[in-house]
């Protein structure tokens, strides 16, 4: 029973930790950009007042079922695949169901969010939702093809498809993966340019042209739940990222509270400078079109994973 | 929002101070005062640090920017537009046009006076006015929804008749539902 309670405890604190540090790192971006841009930008906790304000909004419309279960969608979709990701290697605080899990699983699981949303934004029967479904589909089918050959690079190397067990891979040989296959890493960063939806592939929301995309019928309640979905989701990214290609972060051998702390603090760090790979990226261009960004992804990004693949095969 | 004892609770406080620090524009580009409104956005005033940001749709945005002029013809979209935006919603009338019509008070196809088709909280005057008073008209409207006193869709649903009988005296064809959810 005891253990049952610390993995409740533990369910709770990764989502609670996952929706704040996806908010902040949000928050933080804002910031950085205004910087960038020589402006004094807004304080660092704007977006959970932002979210707040969603939420105290007193009319909401919905267009239908699917508009009421979108945002809901999102964000079950969104603390299932945190219930699978590895917050801290081997860490007893943050058991979750980490070890049930493969990379396969994970890879159909992150699609749930962005079908829901789909689904939701084609019942509203705005032309800018259809749209920018469509564009968000096709630009998934560009990144998705570097980021699964590095994937399955990965598992051919090291014979698993378990993310653990590629963490631990990495504890134990004290070499990172993106170091050990650097072609395979290469290739899933630069899916993570797409991924992530800044500048030049922010082609979906695109404010200028599409009315923010999918979302431009959803406001109030529905438009905050998405937000915070859209926030845990930039956490697990950024934690898969880390935990499959830089080391992971915790001991597995050491469950207190500091060594606990410290693996958080090595979290944070990790994912706060991948997180602004793709930030900088685009800070210094501008929006690509649809075919320009499908046609980025399957050229160098998926002729590296490819290399990766091979890498992965002879060199292992 | 002011309950119906004319006083806040702390949780309408607390929302109140939300609402004040998060307000999406929804800029209505009608007129030549659109001009404005990058300089206030962009690097030089930069409204982003009050919170002040754009929305690209009337579902997301909280304050409605008319800005300039309405000819007959915009009139039917800012309303379709207004009715569309979800409560709290807030209006700025922007530029003299839309206080009496400014420099086309006689024009044969503009409205004198944006108060008396929808509800304005906030009105800045002058033709153009500059980006400093943009900011200063924010910040009165914040200083409304702080106080509890910026209930502009309440008013609009309670003096529907009022305001639906002046638009369709310049909407001539209306073909529009009776409310544009």
């Amino acid at each position: 029973m005891e253990d049952l309670g610390l993995k409740i405890f533990g369910a709770i604190l990764t989502t609670i930790m996952a929706f704040t540090v996806g908010m902040t790192y949000g928050g933080i971006v804002r910031k950085l950009t205004a910087r960038v841009q020589n402006r004094y930008g807004p304080p660092v906790y704007q977006n959970f007042l932002d979210l707040l304000k969603l939420q105290s909004k007193k009319t909401n419309i919905a267009h239908g079922f699917m508009g009421h279960m979108a945002p809901v969608w999102i964000i079950i979709a969104a603390v299932t695949v945190l219930m699978f990701i590895p917050i801290l290697n081997g860490n007893l605080w943050f058991p979750n169901l980490s070890f049930h899990g493969d990379l396969i699983f994970l890879l159909y699981m992150m699609v749930f969010g962005s079908l829901g949303m789909a689904l939701g934004a084609g019942q509203t029967g705005n032309p800018n939702s259809a749209i920018g479904v469509t564009r968000g589909l096709s630009q998934m089918v560009g990144y998705e093809i570097p980021f699964v050959l590095a994937l399955v690079a990965l598992m051919i190397q090291f014979q698993t498809t378990s993310v653990q067990d590629l963490t631990q891979v990495q504890h134990e040989t004290g070499v990172w993966n993106a170091f050990a296959n650097p072609f395979a890493f290469l290739a899933a960063l630069l899916a993570s340019l797409g991924m992530f939806r800044y500048s030049p592939f922010d082609i979906v929301g695109a404010p200028a042209e599409l009315a923010s995309g999918p979302v431009s019928e959803f406001g109030g309640k529905y438009l905050g739940t998405m937000m915070s979905g859209g926030a845990v989701f930039a956490f697990i990214k950024l934690t898969l990222y880390v935990h499959l290609f830089f080391g992971g972060a915790g001991n597995p051998d050491d469950s207190g509270i500091l060594a606990t702390l410290a693996g958080i603090g090595i979290l944070l760090v990790k994912t706060f400078l991948l997180y602004m790979i793709p930030v900088f990226y685009g800070w210094i261009n501008p929006r690509y079109r649809t075919e320009q960004a499908i046609r980025y992804f399957w050229g160098w990004p998926t002729a590296l994973g490819i290399v990766g693949v091979l890498w992965a095969v002879f060199f292992n | 929002m002011e309950n119906d004892k004319n006083s806040q609770k702390i949780v309408d406080y607390i929302g109140n101070f939300a609402r004040k620090h998060s307000l999406f524009v929804l800029a209505y580009g009608t007129g030549c005062g659109a001009i404005e409104i990058p300089a206030t956005m962009t690097s030089r005033y930069d409204a982003e640090r009050f919170g002040i940001r754009g929305a690209a749709t009337p579902r997301q945005a909280d304050v409605l920017l008319i800005t300039g002029y309405l000819s007959t013809k915009t009139l039917k979209r800012v309303i379709r537009v207004y009715e569309q935006m979800q409560e709290p919603k807030y209006v700025i009338g922007f530029g003299s046009c839309t206080v009496n019509g400014g420099m086309y008070y006689d024009s044969y196809n503009t409205i004198n006076g944006l108060d008396q088709y929808i509800p304005v909280d906030v009105y800045i005057n002058g033709c153009m006015p500059r980006p400093e008073a943009v900011i200063s008209g924010f910040v009165k409207l914040q200083e409304l929804i702080m106080a509890g006193k910026a209930n502009n869709g309440e008013k609009y649903r309670e003096n529907l008749e009022h305001y639906r009988s002046n638009q369709k005296k310049i909407i001539k064809n209306w073909k529009m539902p009776d409310y544009n959810w």
